[in-house]
C-alpha cells in the first residue's frame, strides 16, 4: 500500500463525511450518547466497589455486655471471643469511655441533664472476613454475660446489590444504545456507498481491487466511531472532575475514585468501543452492499 | 493473445446470448464487432472483461483462464484492458486530469508515475490544453477522447470500445477513428463493437461478424454487410 493510496484513503473518507453531513452528525450523535452512558455506568460501578469495599473494612461487630460484671468476668469474656474462629481484633470500650466519646461527638452541653451513664460496658469486635460478620455475632450472642450484639446487617449486601444492579442496567442500555450507533452508522455507510455507486463501478472497471474500494468506507465508520468516543469521553471526564469536587466539599468522608490512573481504563474502553462500533458498522455496510 | 474456445451464455431468462463461439485475437488486431442489436457484441466484450461468467467455454487472455481465475484477480486482469464506453461514464465533480489519473490512483501507481503518464496520454488524445476543464464543459468528441484517454493511460494489451461512436457525429467519430488507428500503430491490440457500417467499410480492417450469437463471419479487410 503506498503512501499515495493512503492519502487517496483518507481524502476520500473526509470527502464523504462532509457530503453526508447530517448523517454523520446523527451517527456520532448516537455513539456519543451510548459511550457517555457506558462511561457513567462504568465510573458508578468503579466507584461503588471503591464505597463497599471502604465499609466493608469498617464493619464490626457492637457486643454489649449486662451491667456490673466484674473485671475478672470481662477479661475472660474478652479471651473467649479473641479466640472464636474468624475474629481478627477484639477491643473493650468501658461504659466511662462510651461516655467521654458521646459526650465529645454530640457536645457535653446536651447531655447536661443526664445525672447516670445509660451507656453499657462494651466489646467492639473486627472478623477476618467482612462476611463472616453475621456467624461470628451469632456466636458471641451465645456467651454468658453478652446483653445484645450488634452489627450492620445487610449493608454491605445491599451495597453489592446496587453494584451490579447498576452494571446490568448499564450493559443494558449500552447494548440498545450501541445497537443503534451501529445501525445509524452503518446507514450512513450505506448512503455514502449508494451515493458513489457510479464512481465505484468506474473504479471496478479501472481495475481497483476489492479492499481498494471498501476501505475509504470503513475508514469513514471508524472515524465516526472514534469521534463520537473522543466527544463521549471528554463530556464524561470533564462531568466527573466537577462532580468528584462537588462530593469532596459537601460529603469529603465519600471515598471517590479520583486517581487518573484508575479511570483511565474507563476511557481506554470509551474510545476503544467506540473504535469497534464505528468499524462493525461500516463493516457491515461495505459487506452487504459492495458486492465487488 | 485472446482466445476464445466454445464460449457460451445463457442469461438467468433462458436468453441466448452467445453460441459456441470460437475466436483468436491477435497480438496487434484492430477487430470490429459487428451484428444487429441483440446479437451479442456487449455480452462478448463483458465476458472478456470478466464482468460475467460464460455459461460454457474457456477464455484465455495474456495466457490466463479468465473463467477460472480467483476473484482477486479479476482487477489485475481488469488493469491490462482498457474500456471505453458508448455513454463514457466520466466522474462528473473530477477535471479532465483527474478523470484520466484516477485510472493509475486506483491502481496505487506512485504519484511520480502519474505526474508523467497522464500529460502524455492527453497529448496522444489531443487534449493536453484541457486538463483543467470538466466534463460538462467538453463536446462529446473530447469526452469520448478524455475516456479513450483513460483507458489508455495503463498501458493495457487490449482496448475494448463499445460503440465508441454511437453518440458522436460523422466527423467527431472519424478524429476518433483516426486516434484508434494510431494507438493500433503503437501496438495496442483493439476490440471495437459498432453499428458504423461506413466507418467500417472505409477501414478495412478484420470484421467479426455476430448474429443471434454465433459468430457468421469473420475476415480481413471486411465489410459491415452481414447476413444480406
Ligand atoms: N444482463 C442480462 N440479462 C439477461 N439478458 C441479457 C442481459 N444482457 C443482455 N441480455 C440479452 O442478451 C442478448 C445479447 O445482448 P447484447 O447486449 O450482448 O447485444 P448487443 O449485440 O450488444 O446489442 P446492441 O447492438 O443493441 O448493443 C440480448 O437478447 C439481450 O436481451
Ligand atoms: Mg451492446
Amino acid at each position: 500500500m503506498g503512501l499515495n493510496a493512503v492519502r487517496y484513503y483518507f481524502r476520500e473518507a473526509f470527502a464523504s463525511m462532509r457530503r453526508n453531513g447530517w448523517l454523520s452528525l446523527a451517527s456520532v450523535g448516537t455513539v456519543t450518547v451510548s459511550l457517555i452512558i457506558l462511561g457513567c455506568s462504568l465510573l458508578l460501578v468503579l466507584n461503588a466497589n471503591k464505597l463497599a469495599a471502604a465499609l466493608e473494612g469498617m464493619l464490626e461487630i457492637n457486643v454489649f455486655l449486662v451491667d456490673d460484671l466484674d473485671r475478672e468476668k470481662i477479661r475472660q469474656l474478652n479471651e473467649q471471643i479473641k479466640f472464636l474462629p474468624g475474629v481478627a481484633e477484639v477491643e473493650f470500650i468501658s461504659r466511662e469511655d462510651a461516655l467521654k466519646k458521646m459526650q465529645q461527638s454530640i457536645g457535653a452541653d446536651k447531655l447536661e441533664g443526664l445525672d447516670y451513664n445509660p451507656l453499657p460496658d462494651a466489646f467492639r469486635v473486627k472478623t477476618r472476613d467482612p462476611q463472616q460478620v453475621p456467624q461470628v455475632a451469632g456466636e458471641i450472642a451465645r456467651l454468658a454475660g453478652v446483653e445484645e450484639v450488634r452489627y450492620g446487617q445487610g449493608l454491605v449486601e445491599k451495597l453489592l446489590a446496587i453494584t451490579r444492579a447498576i452494571r446490568i442496567a448499564g450493559w443494558v442500555v449500552m447494548i440498545l444504545l450501541g445497537g443503534a450507533a451501529v445501525f445509524l452508522i452503518s446507514t450512513t455507510i450505506r448512503v455514502s456507498v449508494f451515493s458513489r455507486r457510479k464512481e465505484i463501478n468506474i473504479m471496478k472497471y479501472l481495475g481497483a481491487t476489492n479492499w481498494f474500494i471498501r476501505f475509504p468506507f470503513l475508514l469513514e465508520g471508524m472515524f465516526l466511531g472514534l469521534a463520537g468516543a473522543f466527544l463521549a469521553a471528554v463530556t464524561v471526564f470533564y462531568g466527573y472532575v466537577l462532580t468528584v469536587r462537588e462530593i469532596n466539599t459537601l460529603m469529603p468522608f465519600l471515598p471517590i475514585v479520583s486517581q487518573f490512573g484508575e479511570v483511565l481504563p474507563v476511557f481506554a474502553c470509551v474510545v476503544g468501543l467506540g473504535l469497534l462500533i464505528g468499524a462493525a458498522g461500516s463493516a457491515l455496510s461495505v459487506r452487504r452492499f459492495l458486492n465487488v | 493473445m485472446l482466445r476464445l474456445y466454445n464460449v457460451s451464455k445463457v442469461y438467468q431468462n433462458n436468453v441466448t446470448a452467445l453460441d459456441n463461439i470460437n475466436l483468436h485475437v491477435r497480438k496487434g488486431d484492430f477487430l470490429f464487432l459487428v451484428g444487429p442489436s441483440g446479437a451479442g457484441k456487449t455480452t462478448l466484450a463483458r465476458l472478456i472483461f470478466r464482468e460475467e461468467l460464460p455459461t460454457r467455454g474457456q477464455i484465455i487472455f495474456n495466457g490466463k483462464n479468465v473463467v477460472r481465475m480467483r476473484p482477486g484477480e479479476v482487477p489485475f486482469h481488469r488493469r491490462k484492458i482498457g474500456m471505453v464506453f458508448q455513454d463514457f461514464r466520466l466522474l462528473p465533480l473530477k477535471n479532465v486530469y483527474e478523470n484520466v489519473s484516477f485510472a493509475l490512483e486506483v491502481t496505487g501507481a506512485p504519484s511520480k508515475e502519474i505526474k508523467r503518464r497522464v500529460p502524455e496520454v492527453l497529448k496522444l488524445v489531443g487534449l493536453e490544453g484541457k486538463a483543467k476543464m470538466f466534463p460538462h464543459q467538453l463536446s462529446g468528441g473530447e469526452q469520448q477522447r478524455v475516456c479513450v484517454a483513460r483507458a489508455l493511460v495503463n498501458n493495457p494489451l487490449l482496448l475494448i470500445a463499445d460503440e465508441p461512436t454511437g453518440n458522436l457525429d460523422p466527423d467527431t467519430s472519424w478524429d476518433l477513428m483516426k486516434l484508434f488507428q494510431r494507438i493500433n500503430e503503437q501496438g495496442t491490440t483493439i476490440i471495437m463493437a459498432t453499428h458504423a457500417w461506413d466507418i467500417v467499410d472505409a477501414m478495412k480492417r478484420r470484421v467479426v461478424a455476430l448474429s443471434r450469437g454465433r459468430i457468421v463471419r469473420d475476415e480481413e479487410g471486411g465489410a459491415y454487410s452481414y447476413g444480406a
